[in-house]
């Protein structure tokens, strides 16, 4: 039984129930796709454009790795062990939690306004010059004013946008574009893309911008203060200014 | 700390019940229309079944991507072969006239079908890709004759849910699901770019599935089975891949 504290602690509402379990599940989706996604690319670390691509062909670049596959290699060895098997099916059990857990976000952040209300940069704030202002505020190291425990600046609404809207949408197409099956119904799910090995490229492009968040994402929370803003992603409430202090 | 309302408490109960009844109906529903894998076990099997469920909704009928003759691919790759046997060799120095396609299982007429006779069948070509699941790839002319024509001659019977087929070499065995198998584009490839099946591509006889990745096109076929369960077929996965970790539906 939870008790509350004797000092009374006073907190606002910070984070929907709704966003808090789907961002939590996104995460764990995230991580796991992640791994298994360099596991299964560590069996063949080469690039191609177009729509065909292998070992005997000249790749638009590849990684200096070792290879779980004796039949490639990019001159540091093939001693990998091979984790394609349990890689590919975990990759696709967990590509089914990003998609369906991001159906329910999308579906209940248009139906109760989040995305306008809470992720789309306010009025004055919607420029470029809005956002270089944020962004040199942060470079300076100034720390999250106390406003901030409570919303999102600009350059945070508009990254949570294209994250949401553009990266995810994406890797996810880019996926897709691979499966044999799935390009025999949407052909143009890889043509628009350039072709079956192109789709494989943005794949990990995209994914090395979405590493990129993730990083980036993670450093400034822990600029913040990891465990508020952490805890307020758990709870779902902010401490005010007061108790802060 | 305002607790867990009585209204809450009724709402979750609620949410929870139609969702574990949900479940229920799904897991049901998917089983009378054959939406299930044979791996379907274990922590992955819920995101196979989605899988495979998915795709077969959404693909049915649907023909894999085919490309025009300046596509296919100058330098196809193919993972490397095991040395052959010496009866591989033998049949290879008579120019495989003495290899055999054997079809069994729930079928009316049992057949063993020579390269002759499955030349004799209508032979088709198509330029499609060959995908591995390691994420390379090439594409090539295939010339074969369709299975469902095979399977038209042995007369398959009306139980049967599945294709069972065999390679030459050891532990290497698949199948498809009637409607993979009966897909207008599963070939037994006999012929590849033009000319002959290389060995090195899997001849004189290959199972081409275009519709799936690499490792569903088994190489040196030699034995297919009609059968309406793959239970009794080694751990009852469906194929040798999940034996070996590798998922046996490969539409992804």
């Amino acid at each position: 039984m939870a008790t509350a504290s004797p000092r009374a602690i006073s907190t606002t509402p910070r984070h929907a129930a709704v966003v808090r379990i789907t961002h939590w599940l996104t995460v764990l989706a995230f991580l796991a796709l992640l791994i298994t996604g360099a596991e299964i690319l560590i069996s063949h670390p080469r690039f191609y454009w177009g729509e065909s691509g292998n070992a005997n062909m000249r790749p638009l670049f590849s990684l200096p790795l070792p290879t779980s596959r004796p039949w490639v290699n990019n001159g540091f060895g093939t001693a990998m062990p091979d984790g394609n098997g349990w890689g590919r099916y975990l990759h696709f059990e967990a590509a089914w939690v990003v998609a369906l857990t991001g159906l329910v976000y999308v579906l209940w952040g248009v139906w109760r306004g989040h995305f306008k209300n809470n992720l789309t940069p306010e009025r004055g704030e919607r420029s470029a010059g809005a956002l270089w202002r944020v962004i040199t505020k942060s470079l300076r190291g100034g720390r999250a004013a106390d406003d901030e425990a409570h919303s999102y600046n600009a350059l945070q609404r508009a990254t949570y946008l294209v994250v949401i809207f553009v990266l995810f949408p994406m890797v996810i197409w880019t996926g897709l574009a691979m499966s044999p099956s799935f390009t025999s119904a949407v052909p143009a799910a890889a043509s628009l893309l350039g072709g079956r090995q192109s789709a494989r490229t943005l794949h990990f492009v995209i994914t090395l911008l979405l590493v990129g968040f993730f990083g980036v994402h993670v450093a400034m929370i822990a600029l913040a203060g990891f465990w508020k803003r952490t805890r307020a992603m758990i709870t779902g409430r902010a401490r005010t200014a007061k108790e802060d202090a | 700390m305002s607790g867990l309302s009585r209204r809450k408490l009724i709402t979750g109960g609620l949410a929870a019940t139609a969702g574990i009844t949900g479940l229920a109906v799904a897991d049901r529903l998917a089983k009378a229309y054959g939406l299930v894998p044979p791996d379907a076990g274990g922590i992955f099997g819920p995101g196979e079944t989605l899988t495979y469920a998915a795709q077969s909704l959404l693909t049915a009928h649907r023909p894999a991507r085919e490309f025009p003759r300046s596509m296919i691919s100058k330098d196809p790759f193919a993972v490397p072969i095991a040395p052959p046997t010496e009866a591989f060799k033998k049949s290879q120095a008579l120019g495989f006239n003495d290899w055999r396609l054997t079809v069994d299982g729930m079928v009316e007429r049992p057949t063993a079908f020579s390269l002759a006779d499955l030349q004799s069948l209508p032979v088709r070509n198509q330029i499609t890709e060959v995908a591995c699941e390691e994420g390379w790839s090439y594409v090539a002319e295939w010339i074969g004759t369709p299975l469902s024509g095979v399977l038209r001659e042995v007369g398959v019977l009306p139980q049967a849910r599945y294709v069972a087929y065999f390679s030459v070499e050891p532990d290497q065995w698949d199948s498809l699901d009637m409607g993979e198998a009966l897909h207008p584009q599963t070939y037994l490839t006999m012929g590849m770019n033009g000319g002959e099946l290389p060995v090195a591509f899997g001849g004189p006889l290959r199972m081409r599935v275009p519709m799936q990745l690499g490792y569903k096109n088994l190489k040196f076929l030699h034995h297919i089975t009609v059968t309406d369960s793959m239970k009794r077929f080694g751990k009852g996965l469906g194929s040798a891949s999940p034996e070996g970790g590798y998922a046996w539906f490969a539409g992804i």
